[in-house]
């Protein structure tokens, strides 16, 4: 318990339970089949309640798993026992947050997987090597959103909204003219 | 922009769109050709980038060539300017995580990204170098990392501070040089620059209690702003109060304060960190509880599930040590057992199980009721558990709780949950006698409707033990035939097996079962009717109402004392001849180890030095050994065997373990010895005790081993004698001698820690199943009493457990266990001394507010010849405080007398202990010519060690402890030591028990870092005065002797040392006529 807050895993999946973006730092799960099957047991698990205004939470296998539902999509973040479940939580809702503005409102996995670039750079913001980097929604978002501004271009003079719809803009149209 | 919502809409009413939809490998490998082209787009290689990242989070794996084969492409991005781009190939560089020769293409890239005037690429490159390189290239871009460090920018510090910390782990040394720049940042604005400075700054500097309790006790007063760091700071905090309570600090707790002023931050998180670290201090008072449990109670009530699950999940781990404390949330408690989130509502049902008091137990199981039908089986696991032990808690309230059980059995669940209750029902039925009959109703109800064949067998097992003792043992008979006629054919023949089990028991029924049984041989399988068949043979099948015979009853349902695997695979082995299988030919041992395996055919049992399966079937395996062995077959029925008592170290060149057998006239050491020197193999392995401190003990025969290879442990035996009956102890001291064959046999020793033969070592831990009854049926008369101050002890539950195990006896009716918090205590033991005699314990504790423990002991026993008794009583006198390692024996007054002045109690007042060591023994006699002396000794009669005495304040200070340590007289004025002298060389003399002249020279050494080193040499009239020195070690001496060409005689004095890191020095001196002394240092690799 002397060491820093840590993530196991932060999971984005669809109502069926499939991946639509998820992230593992820990080794708890070597293998892509020990990952899915942990993911197919806490879809299941937490599939029923109702999770949609406020965060909820559940124990499996000595993780605290918290999630937050949002149509169509499940965001799930996994700590180990002794974490302080707070953290876990604020984790999870910096994640939920930042990836409905980067989305902007629109929170399905239509809209997920389209933007699917944005959501595993918001990911890379938020945890690295299971270490907690950020947890405010506006600033991963914020960061994440840098993306399609122009090197030249100085940052402060776009606003967070501005840099998102560029960003949205550029990728849903070259993704469609695919 | 609305044009493209639009279309999105319009795509809605189609199937499931995915922009991945038939995406495959090899394509998108295909079109990461695009990264080569000459003109790029940045654009679509983002799209590729994209997918290939898609792939690898679905699960898709990419083969070693086409992983080279992306991230060369990948690479060649890097000449592209555009920053979304960019990004992407960060991420994919940090997925593909490349091999180290492939590494150097992007370092240079990277680096130079690392040196970027854009604070993103600075951050990215430092977090994708992190991932990627290893330690060689760390040290060139160390120089970068410091800088960012402290750089203005707080993404930049953060990345190369948390970078920091992924570095720590393999490259310490290189990230322990960066701590004045992680102290900067530690004081940075950025609270989240901070939350990782103070992150990294502990881990570096974790193993220096010193410096972890400082930056403590300097944060705590100053600002530390973001909620994690706080959290963090809260977690150091707590880790410091606990090191500092370790080193017996009283009075108030430093930073507890603190702690408290953090239960009032505005941040949820770090109310909670507090509470929990506040619930966590070890010993923590109900004062200190409070304001904590406060707290958590309003989180109760919060409508964020997430908290309340915190809250509840944290005051029931409080319930388990602190129930009191606790109660006061026990209304908001109750109210979570309606709660949404069935894990919060679980949690909140074991609690208050916890906390109940015996009166609420019927409220509290009326609302469990109706909240059992709608949760999963896994949470009911957990309610069943918690039952149960409120069962065992408030045994009065059986009937409540086991008609509760009873119930939810009924009803449908799974085989775990059902298991569960059953567990929780026999437990009930062994700890409480009244709760038997109609448990047992319970369970032959359920098994008129049980789906699970393992269940059903177990059940029919328990009934055929417990329910012939039961009053109206009949009335199981016809649910137990019921399963004959109904069941499968695996419980009708564990059905069979029990109605057997109550024709042998009750008499009265044998008529009336013999009849039942014979049905059971038309039965149409097997297994059914060969058991029918062996029973109404062997019970005794005329049917006459005859006692069945004892030896019958021992066959059919007495233990068999066989690890049943053993018995598989001899069946397995045994091929069909003239000669019948026979039990006797199965192997006795228990093979703890696997790799034991196919030795156990091989005459030398291994293994036994392994933590052992089980108590009884270990004294089966040591009588065996022991018996096997011509001298002790002799020595009669084994008593006991103790727990093995290690005597050397964790991790020495020479594991020893020592195994007391004790006999009735004999007691046989068992030592379990491992070589852990791969290049080693001993031989002639024996042990020399030396028995001069256990006066009844005459040593009698001793069992050497012939080999001890590297890692296989090996048994010596050494057996002694003592007059028959009588609980002999002492104390023996021990040293492993053998051979060493490397090339040609070396004979060596080895010192190893001694031990004790203690009165518990003659107690067998035997339960009584009534404690009452058997005490009552002692009477008065056989009971003596004493009283016994403890002193101080940590806590009530410490000293008794401490009693406990100074006894050695088994305790009775749970009563090891103490409650917490609890001013006093009650334990009932129960044992056999040795000659078969019967003792039953009752020990009473009580705790003073100074935690002073005081204890009263009753002792009835069998035997009126107070042996036992006062045995045990002595050793409850004179033991429990005597375990300083040093002490050759110690005596402890105990100072008796009556306090006449009011009520005439009997008191006591304990005096302090004191030990008789080695230095008392030797009288400070000088003599007038030190070197005359010694020389007159000679070489021959001298012995040399050499020790390291570790950090000591100065070298004087070092010199007299020695001096005091050895109770010897300096001559010559030694022992003085200059001022500032780095060496000092000291001389005593002396006169040892029996008359024996001593002479001692002392060479100090003192190294930079004050640690002192100390060579002893010792000449004495007597090889018995070199014993006083005679320490283990780690270095030996060796004289030769040989007559060299030319007629010249040489003596060599090899003197060996082992230095820490197991490197051999080694001081070679000659002697030899025609040339003055020549001494050699060698240093073999």
């Amino acid at each position: 318990m002397e060491s820093c807050p840590s993530v196991k895993n932060i999971l984005l999946l669809d109502s069926e339970g499939c991946r639509v973006a998820v992230k593992y730092y820990s080794d708890d799960w070597p293998t892509n089949s020990a990952k899915e099957a942990f993911e197919k047991s806490v879809f299941t698990k937490t599939q029923k309640t109702n999770a949609r205004t406020e965060a909820e939470i559940a124990m499996f296998e000595n993780n605290i798993v918290i999630y937050k539902f949002a149509q169509d999509l499940h965001f799930f973040v996994t700590g180990g026992d002794d974490e302080n479940e707070l953290i876990i939580s604020t984790v999870l809702q910096g994640f939920f947050d930042a990836v409905g503005l980067l989305l902007r409102g629109n929170v399905d996995k239509k809209e997920a997987l389209e933007n699917l670039d944005l959501i595993l750079l918001c990911l890379d913001e938020i945890v690295d090597g299971g270490i907690i980097l950020e947890t405010d929604a506006n600033v991963i978002a914020g960061k994440v959103a840098s993306h399609s501004v122009d090197s030249g271009a100085p940052l402060s003079e776009q606003t967070i909204s501005q840099a998102l719809a560029t960003a949205r803009e550029h990728l849903t149209r070259s993704l469609l003219n695919v | 922009m609305a044009q493209y919502v639009k279309k999105d809409d319009d795509r809605d009413e189609e199937a499931e769109y995915s922009p991945f939809a038939g995406i495959e490998k090899g394509a998108v490998l295909q079109e990461a050709r695009v990264f080569n082209d000459p003109q790029l787009d940045p654009r679509r290689c983002s799209q590729v980038i994209t997918k290939l990242l898609y792939l690898l989070n679905q699960g898709d794996t990419f083969t070693k060539n086409e992983a080279t084969e992306v991230f060369f492409a990948v690479t060649k991005l890097f000449q592209s300017r555009d920053f979304g781009l960019r990004r992407m190939v960060y991420l994919i560089i940090k997925e593909l995580s490349p091999s180290s020769d492939e590494v150097i293409i992007v370092t240079s890239s990277l680096m130079k990204d690392m040196n970027s005037k854009t604070d993103v690429y600075r951050a990215n490159a430092i977090r994708v170098l992190c991932r990627i390189t290893d330690g060689t290239l760390l040290t060139q871009i160390e120089r970068y990392l410091k800088q960012a460090i402290v750089d203005k920018n707080p993404v930049v510090a953060s990345a190369a501070l948390v970078s920091g910390i992924h570095w720590l782990k393999s490259n310490p040394e290189i990230v322990k040089r960066w701590s004045n720049e992680v102290q900067e940042a530690v004081q940075s604005r950025s609270a989240l620059v901070q939350f990782h400075a103070l992150g990294l700054l502990h881990q570096i500097r974790q193993n220096d209690r010193l410096a972890v309790s400082k930056l403590v006790s300097s944060l705590t007063k100053g600002t530390v702003r973001s909620p994690l760091a706080q959290c963090l700071l809260i977690r150091y905090t707590s880790q410091v109060i606990r090191e500092s309570s370790m080193n017996g600090q009283t009075g108030d707790r430093p930073f507890y304060d603190y702690l408290e002023g953090c239960l009032r931050h505005k941040a949820e998180m770090v109310i909670f960190e507090a509470a929990r670290a506040i619930t966590e201090l070890s010993g923590v008072t109900s004062r200190e509880l409070t304001p904590a449990i406060t707290v958590l109670q309003l989180f109760l009530s919060s409508s964020k599930p997430v908290l309340r699950f915190a809250a509840v999940r944290t005051l029931n781990k409080v319930a388990m040590t602190h129930p009191m404390a606790v109660t006061s949330c026990n209304i908001d408690m109750e109210s979570l057992i309606s709660d949404q989130n069935r894990s919060i509502a679980t949690l909140a049902i074991t609690t208050l199980l916890k906390t109940g008091n015996e009166a609420g137990v019927d409220r509290l199981m009326k609302q469990i009721t109706n909240f059992m039908s709608d949760i999963a089986d896994e949470f009911k696991i957990v309610v069943v558990d918690a039952i149960r032990s409120l069962c065992l808690k408030f045994p009065l309230k059986f009937r409540t709780l086991m008609n509760f059980l009873s119930n939810i059995l009924r009803e449908e669940g799974g085989f775990e949950y059902k298991k569960a209750i059953v567990d929780s029902i026999v437990t009930i039925i062994r700890d409480i006698p009244d709760a038997k009959e109609s448990g047992l109703l319970h369970l032959c109800e359920f098994i008129e409707d049980c789906e699970f064949t393992y269940l059903s067998t177990q059940i029919l097992h328990f009934l055929g033990i417990e329910g012939p003792k039961t009053s109206d043992p009949s009335k199981f008979i016809r649910y137990i035939y019921n399963r004959v006629i109904l069941e499968n054919a695996t419980v009708r023949a564990s059905a069979v097996s029990t109605l057997a089990k109550f024709g042998a028991m009750v008499d009265s029924l044998k008529p009336r079962i013999f009849v039942l049984l014979r049905r059971c041989l038309y039965d149409n399988d097997d297994e059914v009717r060969d058991r029918a068949t062996l029973y109404l043979n062997t019970i005794g099948g005329d049917g006459s109402v005859v006692e069945t015979d004892k030896d019958v009853k021992e066959f059919l349902f007495g233990s068999l004392d066989l690890p049943l695997a053993n018995l598989e695979t001899s069946l397995k082995n045994y091929e069909p001849s003239e000669e019948p299988f026979s039990v006797k030919s199965v192997s006795r041992e228990v093979k703890s180890q696997p790799f034991s395996e196919k030795k156990a055919a091989a005459k030398k049992p291994t293994g036994l030095g392994a933590p052992p399966a089980g108590p009884t079937s270990t004294v089966d395996t040591y009588e065996k050994l022991l018996s096997a062995i011509p001298e002790f077959s002799t020595f009669g029925q084994l008593f006991k065997s103790s727990a093995p008592v290690e005597l050397t170290e964790a991790e020495t060149e020479y594991a020893v373990n020592v195994v007391k057998h004790i006999f009735d006239e004999h007691v046989v050491f068992q030592y379990n010895c491992t070589n852990t020197i791969p290049e080693q193999l001993l031989e002639d392995v024996t042990i020399v005790v030396d028995a001069s401190e256990a006066e009844e003990f005459e040593e009698l025969a001793t069992k050497p081993l012939k080999s001890l290879p590297y890692d296989t442990p090996g048994q010596t035996f050494v057996a002694f004698e003592k007059p028959a009956g009588v609980p002999a102890v002492g104390k023996f001291a021990n040293v492993l001698r053998f051979n060493v064959k490397e090339d040609y046999g070396v004979e060596d020793e080895y010192q190893l820690e001694e031990f004790e033969v203690v009165p518990s070592d003659y107690m067998l831990k035997v339960g009584v199943s009534n404690f009452r009854n058997a005490w009552e049926s002692l009477g008065p008369d056989f009971e003596r009493v004493d009283e016994y101050g403890l002193g101080p002890r940590e806590s009530l539950k410490e000293a008794v457990s401490a009693v406990i195990g100074l006894l050695g006896m088994q305790p009775c009716e749970g009563t090891e266990v103490v409650a917490a918090n609890s001013r006093s205590h009650t334990c009932l033991l129960s044992g056999v001394y040795i000659g078969n005699v019967k003792v039953l314990v009752r020990l009473s504790f009580g705790v003073e507010s100074s935690k002073e423990v005081a204890m009263k002991l009753s002792v009835r026993s069998e035997d009126e010849a107070d042996d036992a008794t006062a045995a045990v009583e002595s050793e409850g006198d004179g033991r429990l405080k005597s375990q300083a390692p040093l002490a050759f024996f110690k005596l402890k007054t105990l100072l008796t007398w009556s306090c006449q002045a009011d009520y005439g109690v009997e008191d006591e007042y304990q005096l302090e202990e004191f030990e008789v060591v080695p230095s008392d023994y030797m009288l400070k006699v000088g003599v007038s010519n030190f070197r005359n002396a010694w020389e007159s000794l000679g070489p021959d009669f001298e012995r040399v060690d050499e020790y390291g005495l570790g950090p000591r304040e100065s070298l004087k200070e070092a010199v007299s402890a020695v001096i005091g340590l050895l109770g010897m007289q300096p001559c010559e004025g030694t022992e003085v030591v200059a001022a500032n002298s780095r060496s000092h060389t000291c001389l005593l003399s002396g006169v040892y028990i029996g008359n024996v002249k001593v002479l001692v020279r002392l060479s100090f050494g003192v190294e930079s870092s004050k640690e002192v080193a100390m060579k002893l040499s010792v000449r004495s009239e007597d090889e018995a005065g070199t014993e006083v020195v005679a320490v283990n070690s780690r270095s030996h001496t060796c004289l030769l002797s040989g007559v060299y060409i030319g007629n010249v005689k040489v003596l060599v004095r090899l003197s060996f040392g082992v230095e820490i890191f197991k490197e051999v020095a080694m001081k070679l001196s000659v002697r030899s006529e025609d040339e003055a002394d020549t001494h050699h240092h060698y240093y073999p690799k």
